[in-house]
């Protein structure tokens, strides 16, 4: 029963995507939304492998991927460290981890003027926002995954003798597993968004500085190209990140 | 049992939770008493929230009394002793990221013994609960019962001389639980551990024990205790014996004042009713 269900799923899925594709071709048939606003699919799904070739998309996935990189690298030391650190002490959880989920819910986008003016318009302001952005739900969910593994296996841990260390190696660290890697998850996603969202605002290279130009060319057919590329590393990025979670779930079991 | 020497002594132990004068002050446990001889089975029995559990972990050194104090040969407990008792608890506290046998070979790392030893002591403490073919499994593969034989062969393969038992299988349904209860019979038998077990369950506590100790309603103190001359390993003919049954309904009698006491004072039930 299962196999017929599941593929009847993907049929549906594929379907809607087709049908999308079929608006947007009869939207831009003569007589409907001007091309400038609204490019056919066709002509966008050319300029797509044209990325690859003469308008060569490289150096800026370059820019964008080593911005994205160096954000994931801090957010995740630092979140993890101040997490654990956090963690250790029942008085810093409440003391901490309301302050930060209240000020994970500020748009943390709002600091980005501030990191032009403090990081310049290069890559540095990209990171400076990636990383804020990425920091808490890697920290929130490192205190959330320590500070609450249920005590009956700590009672247990200490009750055969469990030393510090072994306490965290053998049994904090894989009982909190889970849940910081999901954090780690979230927050290699969010911080690719944020990043592409700055490059987008203000920069001087990257994905989201392509697309901005050419809409202020107004060469929507390229953007809608270089739109798609985007979509895509978001998607690849995602496979990633989802697949690498599964893994080290099931490494830990 | 009088005349073996006491391997646990318990000596006017107190636990009170909340500060002297509180109105919320709990007092758990009040001036209990206790010898514990080598080698016996005790159980402890009583009504909900009298302090049984409490006294298991004073016993085991989880907790510290408010007054008195626990020796175990003649060393006052301050803190858990691995080399010298081991527990097994009420809830699943397998990991659930190692399988059947890491689990148990964990216990062995905690408390130190040699990674050449682990492996064969671990097949041999699974084997005595019957879940050697379960090795690779994971907790989360396993019924209820299976876990807490799992449980046991952890605490069994960390080879100290007491074994403190928090109603262990207090979660199981009552056939698992009769048969548990005749294997670890037989199983404790042959280890000559010296061990206190928590337990709600009358016939369980006449069952397994060789002194089954009755505490009365909060505050817990020691009521009575009673001894059940029967040799072990114990058969299931045992559970339907008119012995086991008479020290059943005398257990009975003296928990029914306590356990309306209880519920009174919880406002379960109305007085007189």
């Amino acid at each position: 029963m299962k196999k017929p269900s599941r593929l009847a799923a993907h049929l549906v899925q594929l379907g809607i995507l087709v049908a999308v594709l079929g608006a947007w071709y009869w939207a831009t048939l003569p007589g409907g939304i001007n091309h400038l606003l609204l490019p056919p699919p066709i002509p966008v799904f050319e300029g797509f492998w044209v990325l690859f070739t003469a308008d060569s998309i490289w150096p800026d996935l370059l820019v964008t991927v080593r911005e994205w990189v160096t954000a994931v690298l801090l957010a995740s030391v630092s979140g993890c460290t101040l997490g654990y650190l956090i963690s250790r002490s029942g008085y810093a959880v409440r003391v901490f981890d309301p302050l930060l989920a209240g000020l994970y819910s500020i748009p943390a986008i709002l600091l980005f003027p501030l990191y032009l003016l403090f990081f310049g318009l290069g890559p540095g302001s990209k990171i400076a926002i990636g990383t804020t952005i990425a920091f808490f739900p890697i920290v929130l969910n490192t205190i959330a995954g320590l500070a609450y593994v249920d005590k009956a296996y700590i009672t247990a841990a200490r009750s055969m003798g469990a030393s510090d260390f072994q306490l965290f190696w053998s049994v904090m660290l894989p009982a909190a597993f889970p849940v910081v890697l999901t954090g780690l998850r979230i927050g290699c996603i969010v911080a690719f968004l944020s990043i592409l969202g700055g490059e987008t605002i203000s920069s001087l290279a990257g994905l989201g500085h392509r697309i901005v130009s050419l809409a202020e060319n107004m060469e929507t057919s390229r953007m809608f190209s270089n739109i798609l590329f985007a979509v895509l590393i978001a998607i690849v990025i995602n496979v990633i990140v989802t697949f690498a979670e599964a893994r080290g779930r099931r490494g830990m079991q | 049992m009088s005349g073996a020497e006491a391997v646990i002594r318990v000596d006017s132990v107190s636990q009170a939770f909340g500060a002297e004068g509180d109105p919320r002050r709990v007092v758990a446990l009040e001036s209990a008493s206790l010898d514990i001889a080598r080698g016996e089975l005790l159980c402890l029995i009583g009504p909900s929230g009298c302090g049984k559990s409490t006294l298991l972990n004073i016993i085991g050194g989880l907790a510290s009394p408010t007054t008195g104090q626990v020796t175990i040969d003649g060393h006052v407990v301050r803190g858990p002793s691995p080399q010298k008792v081991a527990f097994v608890f009420q809830e699943n506290t397998l990991f659930p990221w190692r399988t059947v046998i890491d689990n148990v070979k964990l216990g062995m790392a905690f408390q130190g013994v040699a990674k050449s030893e682990r492996q064969e002591r671990a097949l041999q403490s699974l084997r005595a609960v019957g879940l050697a073919d379960f090795c690779d499994h994971y907790p989360g593969q396993l019924s209820g019962g299976m876990k807490q034989r799992v449980q046991l062969a952890r605490a069994l393969g960390l080879k100290t001389e007491i074994l403190l038992m928090d109603e262990p299988f207090a979660a199981l349904d009552e056939q698992t639980r009769m048969v548990l209860g005749e294997d670890l019979s037989v199983l404790l038998a042959q280890t000559g551990k010296t061990i206190v077990f928590v337990t709600h369950s009358l016939a369980e506590a006449v069952f397994l024990a060789d002194r089954v100790a009755v505490l009365t309603a909060r505050p817990g103190r020691l009521k009575k205790l009673i001894h059940v001359e029967e040799g072990h390993p114990r058969k299931s003919n045992f559970m339907t014996s008119s012995k086991l049954n008479g020290l059943r309904n005398e257990l009975y009698e003296l928990l029914h004042e306590e356990i309306r006491k209880t519920m009174i004072e919880r406002g379960e039930v109305r007085e007189g009713a």
